[in-house]
Order: C-alpha cells, then sequence, then structure tokens
C-alpha cells in the first residue's frame, strides 16, 4: 500500500493533479451527461422508443434526465470532479437495474432493449474508467501548500526551521521532533482520531537561507514529503516563507475524506500552522485567546471568556506545559505605546 | 468573578465565570475600577455583528490596576494604575512598527475568519465577537491584557478614573477622525453623529484648528453637548442638512466630514425603508445614510473622515460624486496606541477633560440594563460609565 513519494514530487503543481486525458475524458462525459440528461426530460417519449421501454414510464424517465443533467454540470464545473464522476457510475447503476427490470415486462422491445442495455455498460466502463484515473491522481498525496511573510532576514528564518525541533512549537500536529544527526530526523505526530504516527525522514536539499526539503524514509506511519523556500520580501521588509507539503494520509483518500468531516483539512491547518510561525518569529510564542484556548476551528471555539484549570490543563496551557519564549524572536525592540 | 456577558440579540446577563490567568508570557492580569459601553457595542447588542457566542464577555474600554504580570513583561509592574488600548498589537509585526497598531498580524488567532471576510485580517480586539480574536471583554471585574508591554499606559495619581477612561477608545477615535481631515486655521468641518465619538471629534476639530464645526444629529441632549462644546448645530428630523450647510457656507460645503455614526445609520425619509429592508432581507449589511450624506455636502477637493464603524457591504455609494469632485476618504479603527501619550498629555495640559461625555454612571450588575438604556436613547443617555462593584467601587446611579 506504500507507495514511495519522489522527490520531484514535492515541486508545486506538480502532484496531486490527475493527468490531461482524465479530464478530457471527464469533459467529455460530463458533457454526454448534459445531452442526455436534457434530451431524456424534453423528449422522454423518444427515450422510452429508442430503449424499447413502454411509455408508461416517462415521468421516471425525466427523473433520470434531471439526475444526468446535475451530473453533467457537477462534472464540468469542477477542475477534478471525482465525486461527480462516481455519481455517473451510481446513476450508471440505476439505469442497469431500472434496465434490467424492463425486461421482465411483456410490454418491452427485446431487441431495442439489449442494445440501450450494451449502451449503457459501456458509457458504464468508460466512467468507471475515468473515476479511477482521477481518483488515482490523489492516491500519490494530499497536496498543501501555504506562504506567510515574517520580518526577519532569510537567514534567520533558515536557522529557526532547519532546527526542526522548532516545529512542534507552531505545528499543532508535530509531538516531538528529534535530530539523529547527519540529516536524519526522528518525527512523531498526532494523526485523526486521536492516532499517534511516527517517521524517519531525511533531509535532501539544504541551501542555508534559501531551501530545505526532506522526505520519509521506508517503513513510515505516513509517507510524506515536504519544502520550504525563503525569499527575500521587496524592499527587505522581511522574508517570504513558502511551504509545500505532502502526505499519504493512513487509509489512502477515505482516511483523508474522513478527517476532513472532522474538521482537519491539511490546507487549513498549514494555514494556521504559518500564522503560528509568524508569531513565534515576532513575538515569541503563539499568540491565544479565549474562544480559541481549545483550536481554530470554529466549532470547537469556546466563549470569549476565562476558561477554568480543567480546560486550561486540557488546552496544554497551564504554565508548567507552555513551551520556552523563543527569546532570539524579540532581540529587536519593538514599537509600544511607552515610547 | 461577575462579568457581563452576551446571550443573544438584545440580551445580556451578568453572571459568575472563572477568573482570567495569564496565558501567554507578555500578558497582564489587571482588576478593574471603571469600564464603558461603547456605540460600537450596540451593533453586537443589535445582532448585527456575526461570530457571537453565547457567553463572551463584553466591552473594549476598561482601566484598573495591574495585579500580575507575565514574566516576559518588563516596564509594568503590580500595582501600576493603566489604561488599556481596545486594539491588540505585538509591536514587532510590520504594522505595528509603522504604528498602524490596529492592523497587527498577530494579535488575531481567527484571522482566517477576518480573512474570508474583508480580503485580510485586521488586530485583534477585546470583545468583540470571534472576528476579532475572541478574547474576553472588560465589562467585566477583571481581565486579561495581552502584550502588555506594548499596550498600556501607566496614569498619574492626580487624574480620576473619569479623565482617563476615554484614552481607552472615544477619545483617540474622535481625535483621529479630525486629525485625519487634514484641517488648515479657519477650516469649517461637519460632522455627522453627536454621540461620544462625535463629540469628541468636535472638540477635536477645535483643538486642530477649525474655526467652524457644525454638528448633525436628532436628540436635543447630544446636539446640547455639541453645542457646549463650541459647535452649530443641525437637527436632522427638524431641517435639511444639505440646504443648511449650503447656507452656512455659502454653497461652498464643508472643507471636511467626519461621520461618526456607522452602519445603523437614521434617516427621515424613504431611503432608510429602503434600507432598512434590505437590510432585513440580508441583501445589504450596513446602513450608510449618514455616509452618502456627508459625501454629497462636502465641498470639491474635501476630506471625508470616516470613524463610524462599518460591517460589512453598504449600498447606493455615490462614488460618481466622490471621483469627479476629488475628494479624499479616510478611514480606519483607531491606532489607540499611537495616540495614548499625546492626548493623555493634552489632557495633562487641561486642554480638555473627557469626563464631560458620561451622563451615567452603574453598577456593572445593572450592565443589561445600561445597554437597554443606551441603545434607547432614554433618560438623556450620552455616555455609561460601569463600576464593577465587588472591586470597592460601590457606586450606583
Amino acid at each position: 500500500m506504500h507507495t514511495n513519494i519522489q522527490t520531484n514530487a514535492v515541486e508545486p503543481g506538480q502532484t496531486g493533479l490527475p493527468s490531461t486525458n482524465a479530464k478530457r475524458l471527464a469533459k467529455g462525459l460530463g458533457w454526454f451527461s448534459v445531452g442526455l440528461g436534457l434530451t431524456e426530460l424534453l423528449a422522454p417519449r423518444a427515450i422510452a422508443n429508442i430503449s424499447g421501454v413502454s411509455n408508461t414510464h416517462t415521468r421516471l424517465i425525466r427523473l433520470y434526465g434531471l439526475r444526468e443533467l446535475a451530473s453533467g454540470i457537477a462534472i464540468l464545473a469542477q477542475e477534478k470532479p471525482t465525486e461527480a464522476m462516481w455519481s455517473r457510475v451510481a446513476g450508471d447503476a440505476i439505469d442497469l437495474v431500472s434496465l434490467g427490470a424492463a425486461a421482465t415486462s411483456p410490454n418491452t422491445g427485446k431487441k431495442r432493449l439489449a442494445f440501450a442495455t450494451a449502451n449503457v455498460l459501456a458509457v458504464t466502463a468508460l466512467d468507471v474508467i475515468c473515476a479511477t484515473q482521477l481518483r488515482n491522481g490523489t492516491t500519490r498525496g494530499i497536496h498543501a501548500k501555504g506562504l506567510c511573510v515574517v520580518n526577519s532576514t532569510p537567514e534567520d528564518v533558515y536557522s529557526f526551521w532547519r532546527n526542526f525541533q522548532n516545529l512542534p512549537r507552531f505545528m499543532r500536529h508535530l509531538e516531538s521532533v528529534e535530530d539523529l544527526g547527519d540529516g536524519r530526523s526522528h518525527w512523531q505526530a498526532k494523526g485523526p482520531a486521536g492516532m499517534t504516527v511516527e517517521w524517519d525522514a531525511e533531509i535532501v536539499a539544504d541551501v542555508p537561507g534559501e531551501v530545505i526539503t526532506w522526505r520519509s524514509l521506508e517503513n513510515s506511519d505516513v509517507d510524506n514529503a515536504g519544502a520550504v523556500r525563503f525569499e527575500r520580501a521587496a524592499g527587505g521588509r522581511g522574508t517570504i516563507v513558502k511551504v509545500n507539503l505532502e502526505y499519504l494520509p493512513i487509509g489512502g483518500v477515505i482516511g483523508a475524506t474522513v478527517a476532513k468531516l472532522f474538521g482537519e483539512e491539511p490546507e487549513q491547518q498549514l494555514d494556521d500552522d504559518l500564522r503560528r510561525f509568524k508569531q513565534v518569529m515576532e513575538v515569541g510564542e503563539v499568540v491565544v485567546s479565549d474562544a480559541t484556548l481549545l483550536g481554530t476551528n470554529y466549532l470547537k471555539q469556546r466563549p470569549a471568556q476565562p476558561a477554568a484549570a480543567s480546560e486550561l490543563e486540557q488546552a496544554g496551557m497551564l504554565p508548567s506545559q507552555t513551551a520556552t519564549f523563543y527569546r532570539a524572536a524579540t532581540q529587536s525592540e519593538g514599537r509600544t505605546t511607552q515610547r | 468573578m461577575k462579568a457581563n456577558c452576551w446571550y443573544g440579540k438584545a440580551e445580556m446577563r451578568v453572571e459568575e465565570v472563572p477568573d482570567p490567568q495569564i496565558l501567554n508570557q507578555r500578558d497582564a492580569i489587571l482588576k478593574i475600577s471603571s469600564t464603558a459601553i461603547c456605540g460600537s457595542d450596540l451593533h453586537l447588542y443589535n445582532g448585527f455583528i456575526p461570530t457571537m457566542k453565547s457567553g463572551d464577555i463584553m466591552g473594549h474600554e476598561f482601566m484598573g490596576e495591574v495585579v500580575e504580570v507575565g514574566r516576559e513583561v518588563h516596564n509594568l509592574k503590580v500595582g501600576d494604575r493603566v489604561v488599556v488600548p481596545f486594539p491588540i498589537a505585538c509591536g514587532h509585526c510590520y504594522f505595528c512598527k509603522e504604528d498602524m497598531f490596529s492592523l497587527c498580524e498577530n494579535s488575531n488567532p481567527n484571522a482566517w475568519m477576518a480573512e474570508k471576510l474583508f480580503g485580510h485580517a485586521a488586530s485583534g480586539i477585546f470583545g468583540y465577537s470571534h472576528l476579532t480574536g475572541g478574547y474576553a471583554g472588560g465589562q467585566a471585574e477583571y481581565a486579561r491584557v495581552p502584550f502588555a508591554d506594548v499596550g498600556p499606559v501607566k496614569i498619574p495619581d492626580h487624574l480620576s478614573d473619569e479623565q482617563v477612561l476615554f484614552l481607552s477608545d472615544i477619545f483617540p477615535t474622535g481625535y483621529m477622525g479630525a486629525e485625519m481631515c487634514n484641517l488648515k486655521p479657519g477650516d469649517t468641518v461637519a460632522v455627522w453623529g453627536c454621540g461620544p465619538v462625535g463629540q469628541f471629534a468636535i472638540r477635536s476639530a477645535f483643538l486642530l484648528g477649525a474655526e467652524r464645526v457644525f454638528a448633525i444629529d436628532q436628540i436635543s441632549a447630544r446636539l446640547k453637548m455639541a453645542e457646549d462644546g463650541g459647535a452649530e448645530t443641525i437637527n436632522y428630523k427638524e431641517q435639511s442638512v444639505y440646504d443648511t450647510l449650503m447656507d452656512r457656507t455659502g454653497g461652498r460645503g464643508p472643507d471636511a466630514c467626519i461621520e461618526a455614526v456607522g452602519m445603523e445609520s437614521h434617516a427621515p425619509s424613504l431611503i432608510y425603508v429602503y434600507d432598512r429592508v434590505k437590510q432585513a432581507m440580508m441583501l445589504e449589511t450596513d446602513r450608510p445614510h449618514a455616509l452618502r450624506e456627508a459625501i454629497m455636502c462636502c465641498r470639491n477637493g474635501g476630506t471625508i473622515s470616516v470613524v463610524g464603524v462599518f460591517g460589512g457591504f453598504i449600498d447606493k455609494f455615490p462614488m460618481g460624486s466622490v471621483m469627479n469632485r476629488s475628494l479624499t476618504i479616510r478611514t480606519g479603527q483607531t491606532p489607540v496606541q499611537k495616540y495614548l501619550r499625546p492626548l493623555l498629555q493634552r489632557i495633562e495640559n487641561g486642554d480638555i477633560d473627557p469626563s464631560f461625555v458620561i451622563t451615567h454612571t452603574m453598577s456593572l450588575d445593572d450592565a443589561p440594563r445600561a445597554f437597554a438604556m443606551f441603545d434607547n436613547k432614554q433618560d438623556d443617555c450620552i455616555k455609561v460609565v460601569l463600576k464593577p462593584a465587588g472591586n470597592g467601587n460601590g457606586l450606583i446611579h
């Protein structure tokens, strides 16, 4: 089940996207859906005739037309219409069942029915192939990217990031990172549904002040790779930090879907992580408010009032639990009212 | 501790909640001696601002005594008496370093939320919904003040709470309203809205060199207070604002217009019905009547200074008038930190005594009643100061 992610997989835009052929096929099937749907809606008798089915089913055919139309629109509206394509497959299954039921009726033209069924089977095959191709595009990994701008030089930001032990300060899902020497490190993280996942990683590219690229090694619980780039912001106003992460979630794509339902959207997480990273670099620690003590997911937010001691303990915010202040951040003097 | 908490539209409850703790090392804990209700709190009270949760503590204008400091706070100690600015600012990001404290990039943990609505997130604010971070507010007995080394200003003993409390928000806001007008000595200014912010805008305009200030409202008590501050008043229920201003300025219009009304603007005409209907149907989130009028009245090449609070989108904005007549629009949430020292100096010099704006002093326990009174403008209410009774104030109106 574990496929190794190649190093070139961490270039932005190159992974997680289905091939152009699958997308072209999807588009074709989308237009076919629209055409068929409209015909079923507007000329159900003609469809009944062609399929050898009796005319008493016009209302049902109209409903199928609506379904086809909806599928078609959904496919044409999206870049990567994986779910919509699977909905076509489901629709095909319904069609096949209906045609099967019609076969037992005395009013059916059997030759025409057989012809129609053969056509539907052919289209079903195309749908399944297309849907699988679209999905396979994503089994190479979930791709998340994010960026922020930090009020420090690229060298300082690089130094902070290169010491991987700093990452759990702001990456909520990381529990710890241990430096094993020689460019290797051991990582521990919280997975979805409260599991702990571990892996070893090695640094692939390391240019001080510019870029760090890493990837997980064999026998990882979660295959992943990442790249972080540091660019001087225009006007010398700090450093732009760009992060690309890719990982194979546990349980493949289905695991990621379930994780999304529990509010663990990877790109949102990375976005939040990078805001916290900026805070640690500029302010010295992650900034907390009463509402966001237990997380920034809107459904999880507390009322904006102080928390009781038990809630503080749960949030890891008791003085004994909080990470040390990142001192280097506040060495430069800030602006205050006092000036 | 006791705190005034939001529980829905027009529903506030004063109840027991846990005491605040130090959570970040630059925090301080304040024992609150005085706190106030702001006009913008009424937008929360009336349900116009989204992302409130039941139990949110209200209030962003407060002051008191430091009772605890985090490890990294070196400029304040226990026992210091301070006023706290309403925006929360870190002091170290690009915006704070440029004195744009109300645009701090680090103080809003819910920045992702505000970004969806506004394109970018502004700073965190005390007690003003989860959009601004979900920080507990200051209508309580105690409050946690993040970045205590950046914001709070120490108050000398000889000044009373009533004289300095409004440094937290409304005095700097009114002052900034006047400052944004780019006033030249002898200018004429018109101020829409004679609530507390408008009152400070009027007096600040004179401090900054205006010769004539017009004050526009419908409540006689507020117009009277504006008159006491030197303004010429216009009651928009009795006269046409545009006609009156043209009459008084020879048809040219005022040099600058300050909008101190915001999203819940009233208008004595059909346009008000239009805006209210659209608002009820969620087709328009804010009512910009005063803003439209200010634009139409302003002289060519003049400045519109907007300090009234808006939350979303407005309809029928006279962009043609703005563009063709070279108007300047300046606006923003006040970076209070920038104004604290200079305005404290003005108070110490005797240039202005902000306590004039107070009409009611009540116990924190009466906060729900105070909100209702302030919202309905009953009893000539203009500004209410709340005293947490448990902190030895014992003042009941």
